[in-house]
């Protein structure tokens, strides 16, 4: 499969790996190696097949085809593919679950009632 | 007790290996469950519930807790067991899997955290250095008064009873569906493809009713439910 293209996207080619924290105002496709934290908080993050990320992630849409270990808090939505291996757990107010994808956390699904109230 | 149940367990082991090889998938089916229908009545709880549930991660069990407004925890053990770094040899140099190493990766929650854990037909295929230790776990992170549903096949179950995952669709009903692992579904916790598994989980054991009381034998109350299929269901309370 290969990357989304978009004039606003970032990419993370499957040969490269960063240690650290990644921020920003664009949307982000990994599919190489992320360690550390991700906040991409007006915007979505892909998680490509090659993907391996193992870090905590907040990110308004997330969208995982790859390997994700770390917390992960989404605004909008979460999108775990089939081949999605994530360990951690999920905050969310929407989430779309792939047959086949293997999830070891918790899911836990929060309105904006929830957000609002700080729950 | 102990060697009783442990020869017991050992009665599928080594047996008909590689016959489900050539097995296409089998469509979901449904199946009523009594055990489920018993629990439902706190799925309509105001307060939410933590549930757990140790089969292969399910959508449409996520969607049924999330929807009622309960916190979901998914944990596939059976993958789990399959990481290769947990074989190790006991004493007397026999091959097992080492239940400190499963445990220190793996059911890692606070005590008594848990409302409800659906165990499905684990016991039945996970390995038997693991059984005991798991459901020791299991009893210390269920909140007194807690519930705990398995599924035991009864005696007429073959060997080759082959392993399902469990998707709630109603308040008592389930759709069952065969686990065929794809080479890619092969991966554990660390991502490693496991290429030992053949095409799903065996059957490793059958228990009587009186293993099964002796493998909850901590929980305060035990409750068979008898079904057509083969499968008995059991609902405990820590």
């Amino acid at each position: 499969m290969s990357a989304p293209l978009s004039g606003d996207l970032a990419q993370i080619g499957k040969s490269v790996v960063i240690k650290g924290e990644l921020s920003g105002s664009e949307d982000l496709y990994v599919d190489g190696q992320v360690e550390g934290s991700i906040a991409l908080k007006n915007n979505s993050l892909t998680v490509g097949p090659n993907g391996q990320v193992k870090a905590s992630v907040e990110s308004k849409v997330i969208v995982v085809q790859g390997k994700l270990e770390g917390n992960v808090l989404a605004t909008d939505r979460v999108e775990l593919r089939k081949s999605a291996v994530v360990t951690g757990d999920i905050t969310t107010q929407r989430i779309s679950i792939e047959e086949g994808a293997y999830l070891k956390g918790k899911v836990d699904i929060q309105g904006k009632a929830d957000k609002a109230a700080g729950k | 007790m102990a060697s009783t149940a442990q020869n017991f367990m050992k009665l599928f082991r080594g047996s008909s290996h590689g016959t489900e090889a050539a097995t296409p998938p089998a469509a979901p089916l449904t199946r009523r469950s009594s055990g489920l229908g018993e629990l439902s009545r706190l799925w309509d709880s105001e307060t939410p519930l933590c549930v757990l549930d140790l089969g292969s991660t399910s959508p449409a069990n996520i969607r049924f807790f999330t929807e009622r407004g309960h916190k979901i925890y998914s944990e596939d053990l059976l993958v789990a067991s399959t990481e290769p770094s947990l074989i190790t040899k006991d004493e007397e140099g026999k091959i097992v899997l080492d239940s400190r190493q499963f445990l220190a990766d793996n059911l890692l929650y606070p005590a008594a955290h848990f409302d409800v854990v659906l165990c499905w037909n684990l016991p039945d295929y996970l390995d038997e250095s693991l059984v005991r230790p798991v459901m020791g776990r299991l009893w210390s992170v269920l909140k007194p008064g807690g519930m705990l549903l398995a599924f035991f096949h009864t005696k007429d179950a073959g060997p080759d009873s082959p392993c399902f995952r469990f998707h709630i669709i109603g308040k008592d009903m389930l759709e069952t569906q065969r686990i065929v692992l794809r080479r890619e579904a092969r991966r554990g916790p660390t991502g490693a493809i496991h290429t030992a598994i053949n095409e799903g989980f065996r059957l490793q054991r059958v228990f009587n009713n009186r293993h099964i009381e002796t493998l909850f034998r901590d929980f305060a109350s035990i409750k068979f439910f008898l079904a057509r299929d083969n499968i008995r269901e059991v609902l405990v309370v820590r």
